[in-house]
């Protein structure tokens, strides 16, 4: 019994080893792997995905990295990105807006293209694309925050008045003129990028960023008062007493502050000059003398 | 020095003496011919601007009608947890159908971009007479395969793909190549320095997965003429899984001639190489062992198929 149970206790033995090893050198290499593979989920700020694609994370599981969609696409905009690129995960597509932004086809064939889903069929209307969200970055720059009458980001936006606005605001610098600003509004902006491509700057004020950057969020329990009141047709809180607002200016109880200094509350400094008001600001206008 | 009636030849050496150069490489040029076309049916549309075939070896599209995806990819999807919508998964399932039956490492020797680059560093390594190296189990890849998979879902991504110098190479050539010449690279000095045979032979992960589709397939090769074998060696020489040879070769009388190890590749080179013409390509029911050529008659010969 113990002759014929040798050997093969040595080849049980063997194989335990065998197994072990090559388990922990396959530990050892999957740790690799998944670091990688892992490094390889951080997407560059400027590469935008294509229309409908899933988030990052989903899109990752999913996307074969077959370039169908880039081969579908007819303004090669999209590309494959090419491995040690400084981009996204090797072979996966994207575009660069400033480069070749998306023309937001009507039948988006990139769409259509994609075998695995990882762009989303679901996507029918491309003017419900989310890509991206344009953010003018550069308020500084941007020839319409200068005063100036740019306006090509308005102009050439293919979701001109929904997507951006250019909505007036005083000119502080001129004192008599507009700002006619660019406001863009996520929800309507699909990220087409088409804005900064053409934005006349040599480095473009406005740019398109992926939505996780563009984008804040409200507290989940916010809620919008003067939106409820509209919405219910009432005050929110039933029988809540409306006070007056207060308004900045004299008569209110607004405390010595810029402006001017009442005689003797501070050492050392100078009475109030003539003329000058005793606390708070100067109202832009005055209310009417109200005579009690 | 041998005193023997037969002196050792260099490799192939017979072979080319009975059967002329093109004989003794018939497959290997063939191989090599259909690897080009399977590369070129990609490259027509970049190169001509004719869309025959769109996409690459993960995943394509041929004249707007025939999908065709890398099951090994969907697999690491799935795992990580995407279900691929039905462009895909009839893709998937019909590469996986034809390389079921054909063999599944049909894929490794006459379509994979990375064979021609490891067979290259094994003709070199023959060449300048260079240790093996590093010879891990052949399981190795069994191994790595699941770990793979079990990458994928920990992940959530499809791991292999970050590294696969197979679809890599594949979608260089296509796509546009950046640095995937240093991964053409690697695996060439991986062959050539550290480990002979080392990344189809030990590695490779889609190897390895193509091994288990085509563990039942009917396209086989079967030492049908084995009795004529002179022991020359060669097959093993040139086989990249030489280890699948022996079991058909020197079976007994009542083990089937026919290679059954998923593990060969149906590259056919041992054809080639043999000046006895043992090998040939049949199917995996026809257990036929042919009379030794040089005997009048041989009775012992017709075995019958136990499978
Ligand atoms: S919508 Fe049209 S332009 Fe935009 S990425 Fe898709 S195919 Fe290209
Ligand atoms: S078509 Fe789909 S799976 Fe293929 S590269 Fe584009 S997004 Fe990825
Ligand atoms: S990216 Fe620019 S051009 Fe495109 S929709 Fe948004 S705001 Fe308009
Ligand atoms: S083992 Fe891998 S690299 Fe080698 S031929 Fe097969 S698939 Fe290609």
């Amino acid at each position: 019994m113990a002759t014929a149970a040798k050997p093969k206790h040595i080849d049980r033995r063997r194989f335990m080893t065998d197994s072990a090893r090559m388990a922990a050198g396959c530990a050892v290499a999957g740790s690799l792997l998944a670091y990688v593979a892992r490094e390889a989920k951080a997407l560059p700020d400027q590469a935008i995905r294509p229309p409908g694609a899933l988030d990052e994370d989903a899109f990752l599981a999913a996307c074969v990295r077959c370039g169908l969609c880039v081969r579908d696409c007819p303004y090669d905009t999209l590309v494959l990105a090419d491995l040690g690129q400084d981009g996204p995960a090797t072979g996966t597509p994207y575009f660069t807006a400033r480069d070749v932004p998306c023309e937001m086809c009507d039948d988006i064939p990139c769409v259509l293209a994609c075998p695995t889903g990882a762009l989303d069929k679901g996507l029918t209307d491309i003017e419900d694309a989310q890509m991206g969200t344009a953010v003018l970055v550069d308020q500084e720059n941007c020839l319409n925050y200068l005063g100036l009458r740019c306006d090509v980001c308005y102009r050439v936006c293919p979701m001109i008045d929904e997507a951006i606005t250019l909505d007036l605001i005083h000119n502080a610098r001129s004192g008599h003129h507009a700002i006619f600003a660019p406001i863009v509004h996520a929800d309507a902006c699909t990220g087409c990028g088409i804005c900064e491509k053409k934005c006349v700057l040599p480095e473009p004020a406005i740019k398109v960023l992926p939505v996780r950057l563009a984008r804040g969020a409200p507290g989940e329990h916010y809620r919008l008062g003067w939106e409820e009141k509209d919405a219910k047709g009432a005050p929110v809180v039933e029988g809540i007493i409306d006070l007056p607002d207060r308004l900045p200016g004299p008569g209110t109880d607004n405390l010595a502050a810029p402006g001017g200094y009442i005689e003797g509350l501070v050492d050392g400094l100078p009475s109030t000059p003539e003329g000058a008001f005793e606390g708070g600001f100067d109202p832009v206008f005055k209310l009417p003398e109200v005579t009690r | 020095m041998s005193t023997k009636g037969k002196v050792h030849l260099p490799v192939g050496q017979e072979a080319l003496e009975v059967k002329g150069w093109f004989g003794a490489h018939k497959y290997l040029v063939l191989r090599r011919i259909s690897q080009a076309f399977f590369l070129f049916l990609f490259l027509m549309g970049p190169w001509f601007g004719i869309w025959w075939v769109k996409g690459n070896l993960a995943g394509s599209m041929t004249f707007n009608f025939l999908p065709l995806n890398d099951p090994l990819i969907l697999g690491q999807m799935m795992a990580a947890g995407h279900w691929p919508e039905t462009t895909a998964l009839i893709g998937g399932l019909i590469v996986l159908v034809v390389y079921a039956l054909i063999g599944g490492r049909v894929y490794c020797s006459w379509v994979c971009p990375i064979n021609p680059v490891t067979d290259g560093a094994h003709w070199l390594h023959d060449k300048l007479n260079l240790q093996k190296g590093w010879q891990p189990k052949r399981s190795a890849r069994y191994w790595i395969l699941a770990t793979v998979f079990l990458v994928s879902a920990l992940t959530g991504t499809i791991a292999w793909e970050v590294v696969n110098p197979v679809t890599m190479v594949h979608r260089g050539l296509v796509f546009g190549m950046g640095f995937v010449w240093a991964m053409v690279a690697a695996v060439f000095v991986f062959d050539l320095i550290v480990a002979r045979r080392g990344w189809c032979g030990h590695v490779c992960p889609v190897g390895a997965f193509y091994s288990l589709v085509g563990t039942k397939s009917l396209l086989r090769i079967s030492a049908v003429k084995r009795d004529d074998c002179d022991d020359c060696m060669d097959c093993y020489a040139v086989c990249p899984e030489n280890q699948v040879i022996s079991p058909a070769l020197k079976g007994k009388a009542d083990v089937t001639p026919l290679i059954l190890s998923p593990d060969c590749t149906n590259c056919g080179r041992c054809i080639d190489v043999c000046a006895m013409d043992v090998f040939r390509f049949t199917h995996r029911f026809d257990a036929r062992v042919e009379a030794p050529s040089d005997a009048v008659s041989n009775p012992e010969s017709p075995n019958r198929n136990a499978a």
